[in-house]
């Protein structure tokens, strides 16, 4: 069963995607460490921890295209997910530094210590094992996700009421992780790792190893989004998407799908969260910043939302704008960013993928891409949905009776 | 055409499928219905009509969970209390509902449109992991045929015209395969040649399925040939034939004062 | 009335109380002396006095009483030359035995008169004598001053005077200061001297008993801090020192201040509490607007606010520049042009962004947020990226005691102002027919349009009136924030925090929410911190709107659910 499942995710679209993916698992790492240094074909090791860090950020957008694009969820607290994840890596790397920290405890990370902590916090232990941490990853994201989405769904908060929720969670966890008495290192987080699984984490080839972990990560989340949506699972979620009451209307019980899909997606930011802090080094606070998590969600929608695909070449391409931007003009990156966000949804709202798709389609093509007409689940797409005319004004459309 | 004296309200009887009793809605203090009362037998199609605001689309509301009643009683099948349940639950008891507005899935085919309607599992694991048998793909192709839509099941909802998005949401409604049917307003914006398919589609549904239509369109009603019950101001005005209700001085002047 | 204030002295600000206040008034009596150098024709009077505090050497009970007849005459240009002896500056010239404030200075030392403060020359080393002193006559000298201050003619000076008394609390003191008291015409004053002697008598184990329980009933009627540090102090004191009577009495009166401190305490944080709320009330309430009633979810509202602010910074710089006298007024001036400012912008982002994205609330949550980015960053651009200053009018400085709680005017002031904010809203929306248009458009647009009211228009002038707002916030915000390019973001979260829980399109709402959000604040600060309360109450808000998805006073009805 799970196997047809998940040959159902292969289509033509997904198998190019992986096979591209597979390609540069192989070819960066490689570039990187069987070439010379001087050599024309050589990828040194700092892009190739920026590659790993765009395709963490790709798996972080793929999770909240699973939710927008399909279910029309707008979650404005996915880094928050991520974070946690990233912590939960970050624990486990803090508890590798053993004695070999400034202060040279060997159970207590240095802030700790500094602190004048004398034991270690009971949400502490455990981490010194990978396997606990991995399933940290996915467990504390994942329980977060079906808390909140419990309580939020069942009480059929949605759209903008729920954005602005989500980030206030986020923002509430950015205020608590700032304190030090949380015992996850305040301000300054966590970081000064050394290594990961027994392999020192500034060596090259364990970054190699990392990237093709993040890729490995990325393809089986694509693989699991795609099965998904095309799923009849993923079916009723742009059901739900495009006229909630009218699912439920015909029994089902929106709040779980919501819920489902809330939490897996969770988990994949986790996942992607968990992986970014080792290439990178640190984990802090900052990361549960709100306009994190906004930020996601232009990736997604330049990307084209609803594509899954889009997802990852929008976070890949506006990542790598940033990086180009900050370099040349940083005082201009927050210009193009924030342009970005008005042009695409004024000029783009199907994104790249979505309106490529569209034309290759031609004009007949209406997809579930193609929805930011005014059918987006936000109103609820309630039993009477927004009049036809998108632009009716900024009221509820009236009822017509 | 007889004159039929109006039933009185009977008892949660055996053959009773549906049952409303003194039930009163309001919004903001404005009473959208007012005790209202009455009965659907089992295998009955039923027409309901009133005037804009009379509190017909409340009482579908009511009834299929969406609208707790402030008072009163709503039971199914003469004992499940429908204002303990939700929307989904009353649904998978067998109520079927057709909104006032044809709210059909834009982004989806018309195919995917009634495969999501299909009777079958509704929770979220055999979901993901199932998929429609070949029974019910045949009965998917058999509703096609009944609502004409079989040269378009691959079409995308939305591409379709006003008439053929309100059959499609009949259509969803008999892969539904409901006890009952709440159909409000299914004519609507309809041509007379659709109207009257609609009519002879509805009078197809009846013969298995017990039925209540809300319409305004007389002639529609006529067509259908039902027992009418006229809604004013959130109540029961008058109950009878279509012939008996409009030689009633009351269901005139509700009509015709406006 | 269920409480008292406790009698805090208007003239007593936190500032100049205990030692560092003495100092101070030392200072300015110094600076007052020296100044005073006409009357200098009488210091020989005192000269002899001051001279026999070198004639001790080290037979310190002869200096003090030296120090006594210093304190005896009850003049404060004695005051310096007791002021350097604690020191340890004053020295006799081995030549003529006069007594001078000596400052290490070239070779030597430079001489001063301590009486006249006049420059006395230069001595070397070996020319003077640093007059000795111990911590006993420091504790004489310390006494003989409070003394003489308690003399002063000025009242500021004898009550500052009085405060160290009795924060001294020296039996020593206890004549010099039933003398003061004797002598004393301000009944104000005559009451804290009172007060002052009562805590003495505390402390003197040997004075008669009942005058020790009278003693804790005047405490006790002063009932702040102070009493209670004094009276808990005694309820502290070892077995056998103490009277049961006496401890009894004062366990009690400790007890009935501690109450009534506290009730002042939870009064004081309701007054914060106000004072926040009235602030994310001015942040709010223009989304209230765009959100609340044009359901538009605008994310650069905060930025509007930051533009009100900078908007004060300019007005005030060209006020510096061009007008100063004119700055008592720089706030008035700020108000309607940053109104302009911002409903301005607001106005050219709904024509130019919102309105091509009506009826699609998250696209318009998105392109908002892309806004406040530029927003931001252009005004990053323009001014950099630092805090900027802006000033307090006079009137906006000070503070003021109502019974036991400190009142800021700016708090003050802001409270004031939001409330007159709301009101003038309240009116413009219900009476006046821009408020009619507006709520007939929300509410039926087409019908409003084929009524001939101009919609998009309505839309537009509805927008610049929100953000209007938000600049009008923004000149009061000024005042008590950091006026920086994110001073915008700081508020956006908890705005729509407001006007969510409030519930939204209700005014009234919103101005419930803000003050409900602000005390609850307040009140969970002192018990889980300012950083951890804020985090409840946003878990608070979160779990709320869960359970009430339309907010406190939602609108029910069909049009809201769509
Ligand atoms: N959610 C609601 N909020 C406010 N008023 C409502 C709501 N639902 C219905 N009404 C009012 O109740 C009355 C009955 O409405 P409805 O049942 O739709 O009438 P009908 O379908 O018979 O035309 C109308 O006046 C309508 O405005
Ligand atoms: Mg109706």
């Amino acid at each position: 069963m799970i196997t047809a499942f998940l040959l159902r995710g292969l289509d033509r679209r997904a198998l190019v995607f992986l096979a591209v993916l597979a390609a540069v698992a192989v070819v960066v790492p490689l570039l990187n460490l069987a070439t010379p240094a001087g050599s024309g074909l050589h990828i040194p090791s700092y892009a190739v921890t920026l590659l790993g860090k765009y395709l963490c950020y790709a798996l972080l957008a793929l999770s909240v295209d699973l939710i927008w694009g399909f279910c029309g969820i707008l979650s404005l607290g996915h880094g928050a997910f991520f974070a946690l994840g990233g912590y939960a890596m970050g624990m486990y790397l803090m508890r590798q530094i053993g004695t070999r920290g400034v202060y040279g405890n060997p159970v207590l990370p240095d802030f700790m210590v500094f602190l004048n902590w004398k034991t270690l916090p009971w949400y502490w232990h455990g981490f010194d094992q990978f396997w606990f941490a991995a399933v940290m990853v996915l467990l504390v994201p994942g329980l977060l996700a079906f808390v909140f989405g419990w309580f939020a769904f069942r009480s059929r908060v949605t759209g903008v009421y729920l954005s602005i929720i989500t980030q206030a969670m986020t923002f509430a966890l950015l205020l608590a992780f700032f304190r030090n008495d949380m015992g996850f290192g305040g301000n300054n987080g966590l970081t000064d790792f050394k290594d990961i699984l027994g392999f020192p984490i500034q060596d090259e080839g364990t970054r190699a190893g990392l990237f093709v972990a993040t890729a490995v990560a990325l393809g089986l989340g694509y693989l699991i989004a795609s099965c998904v949506v095309r799923s009849k699972l993923g079916r009723v979620l742009v059901a739900v998407r495009d006229a909630e009451s009218r699912t439920r209307f015909l029994g089902y019980r929106v709040e779980m799908y919501k819920l489902f899909v809330f939490t897996l997606s969770a988990c994949m930011a986790g996942v992607a969260g968990a992986l970014y802090v080792p290439q990178i080094g640190i984990i802090n606070p900052s990361e549960f910043a709100p306009a994190n998590s906004i930020e996601v969600v232009i990736w997604v929608a330049v990307g084209g939302r609803g594509t899954l695909i889009g997802a990852i070449i929008g976070a890949i391409l506006v990542n790598f704008g940033k990086t180009w931007f900050t370099g040349v003009l940083p005082e201009l990156w927050l210009f193009a960013l924030g342009g970005l966000f008005v042009a695409v949804t004024l000029l783009l709202p199907k994104g790249i993928v979505g309106t490529a798709t569209a034309l290759w389609r031609g004009r007949r093509w209406r997809g579930p891409a193609a929805t930011g007409e005014g059918t987006l689940a936000e109103s609820g797409g309630d039993a009477e949905p927004p009049a036809a005319a998108p632009a009716a004004g900024p009221a509820a459309p009236e009822r017509a009776s | 055409m007889t004159l039929q004296v109006p039933a009185a309200v009977p008892l949660k009887a055996g053959d009773t499928l549906l049952y409303l009793d003194g039930v009163s809605v309001s919004f903001d203090g404005f009473k959208a219905l007012n005790g209202l009362s009455f009965t659907v037998a089992e295998g009955e199609m039923r027409a309901i009509i009133g005037p804009n605001g009379a509190g017909k689309t409340t009482m579908m509301d009511v009834i299929t969970g969406k609208t707790r009643p402030d008072v009163g009683e709503v039971y199914f099948g003469g004992t499940t209390d429908l204002t303990k349940l939700d929307e989904a639950a009353i649904a998978s008891l067998g109520i079927g509902r057709k909104f006032q507005k044809p709210t059909v899935f834009e982004s989806h085919t018309v195919w995917d449109n009634l495969d999501l309607a299909l009777s079958g599992p509704r929770r979220v694991f055999p979901i993901l992991f199932g998929r429609t048998d070949a029974e019910g793909r045949r009965r998917i192709e058999e509703i096609l045929e009944t609502i004409r839509l079989t040269h378009r099941r691959d079409a995308l909802a939305a591409g379709l015209s006003h008439g053929q998005k309100q059959w499609l949401e009949i259509g969803m409604l008999l892969a539904q395969d409901p006890r009952l049917l709440l159909v409000d307003e299914p004519v609507a914006g309809m041509t007379d040649a659709e109207t009257e398919e609609t009519a002879r589609l509805l009078r197809e549904i009846a013969c298995d399925h017990s039925v209540v239509v809300v319409e305004h369109d007389m002639t529609f009603v006529r067509d259908l040939g039902v027992h009418v019950t006229v809604l004013h101001e959130g109540s029961v005005l008058a109950e009878g034939s279509l012939d008996h209700v409009s030689a009633d001085e009351r269901v005139v002047e509700v009509y015709l004062g406006r | 009335m269920l409480f008292r204030p406790p009698a805090i002295r208007r003239s007593r600000r936190p500032a100049t109380r205990g030692l560092p206040g003495l100092l101070l008034l030392l200072g300015c009596l110094a600076l007052f002396l020296a100044a005073g150098a006409a009357r200098a024709q009488e210091a020989g009077d005192l000269r002899p006095l001051v001279d026999a505090l070198g004639q001790g050497g080290f037979d310190f009970d002869k200096t003090e009483t030296a120090i006594g007849s210093l304190a005896e005459t009850g003049d404060p240009r004695v005051v310096p030359a007791l002021e350097a002896l604690s020191e340890g500056d004053l020295y006799v010239r081995k030549a003529d035995h006069a007594v001078f404030i000596g400052k290490r200075g070239g070779a030597g030392y430079q001489l001063t008169d301590p009486l006249t403060g006049e420059a006395a020359g230069e001595a070397a080393r070996g020319a003077v004598d640093k007059i000795r002193v111990n911590n006993n006559l420091r504790r004489a000298i310390r006494t003989a001053l409070g003394g003489l201050t308690l003399r002063s003619r000025d009242p500021a000076q004898r009550r500052a005077a009085v405060q160290s008394v009795f924060d001294a609390a020296d039996p020593e003191a206890l004549e010099p200061l039933e003398a003061a008291l004797a002598a004393e015409k301000d009944p104000g004053i005559a009451e804290l001297m009172r007060e002052a002697r009562a805590r003495i008598l505390l402390n003197t184990p040997s004075a008669d008993a009942g005058d020790r329980l009278d003693a804790v009933e005047t405490l006790r009627a002063r009932g702040d801090r102070d009493a209670l540090a004094a009276l808990s102090g005694l309820v502290a004191a070892p077995d056998g020192k103490v009277d049961p009577a006496l401890r009894a009495a004062a366990a009690k009166a400790a007890g009935a201040i501690k109450e009534n401190l506290a009730l002042w305490e939870a009064a004081q944080n309701v007054w914060y509490g106000l004072s926040l709320g009235s602030v994310l009330l001015l942040a709010a309430i223009g989304l209230a607007i765009t959100f609340g009633v044009m359901g538009v979810i605008n994310m650069a509202h905060g930025e509007m606010v930051m533009l009100g602010a900078y908007t004060t910074f300019v007005v005030q710089q060209a006020i510096r520049g061009w007008a100063p006298e004119l700055f008592a007024w720089s706030l008035w001036i700020a108000l309607p042009l940053a109104f302009l400012v911002s409903a301005a912008v607001g106005a050219a982002i709904e024509r130019c962004v919102i309105r091509f994205l009506y009826g699609r609330p998250l696209e318009t949550l998105l392109a908002t947020w892309g806004l406040s980015l530029m927003l931001q960053q252009a005004v990053r651009t323009l001014f950099g990226p630092t805090n900027k200053e802006v000033g307090a009018p006079d009137w906006m400085s000070g503070a003021t005691h109502v019974g036991g709680l400190l009142i800021t005017y700016n708090r003050l002031y802001i409270v004031i102002f939001a409330l007159l904010v709301f009101a003038a809203l309240l009116v413009l929306l219900k009476r006046s027919a821009f408020g009619l248009q507006m709520r007939a458009v929300t509410q039926n647009r087409r019908m409003a349009a084929s009524m001939g009211i101009r919609t998009p228009w309505t839309d537009m002038l509805t927008f610049a009136l929100g953000s209007g707002i938000a600049g009008i916030a923004g000149v009061a915000l000024s005042q008590i924030d950091n006026v920086s390019p994110n001073l915008g973001q700081g508020y956006i979260i908890d705005s729509f925090m407001v006007v969510v829980f409030g519930g939204v399109g209700n005014l009234w709402g919103t101005l419930v929410g803000a003050f409900t959000l602000g005390i609850v604040n307040k009140f969970l600060e002192p018990y889980a911190g300012a950083v951890l309360g804020k985090v409840l109450v946003l878990v608070f808000i979160i779990l709320f709107i869960q359970k009430r998805p339309r907010g406190l006073f939602a609108l029910k009805g069909r049009a809201v659910d769509q």
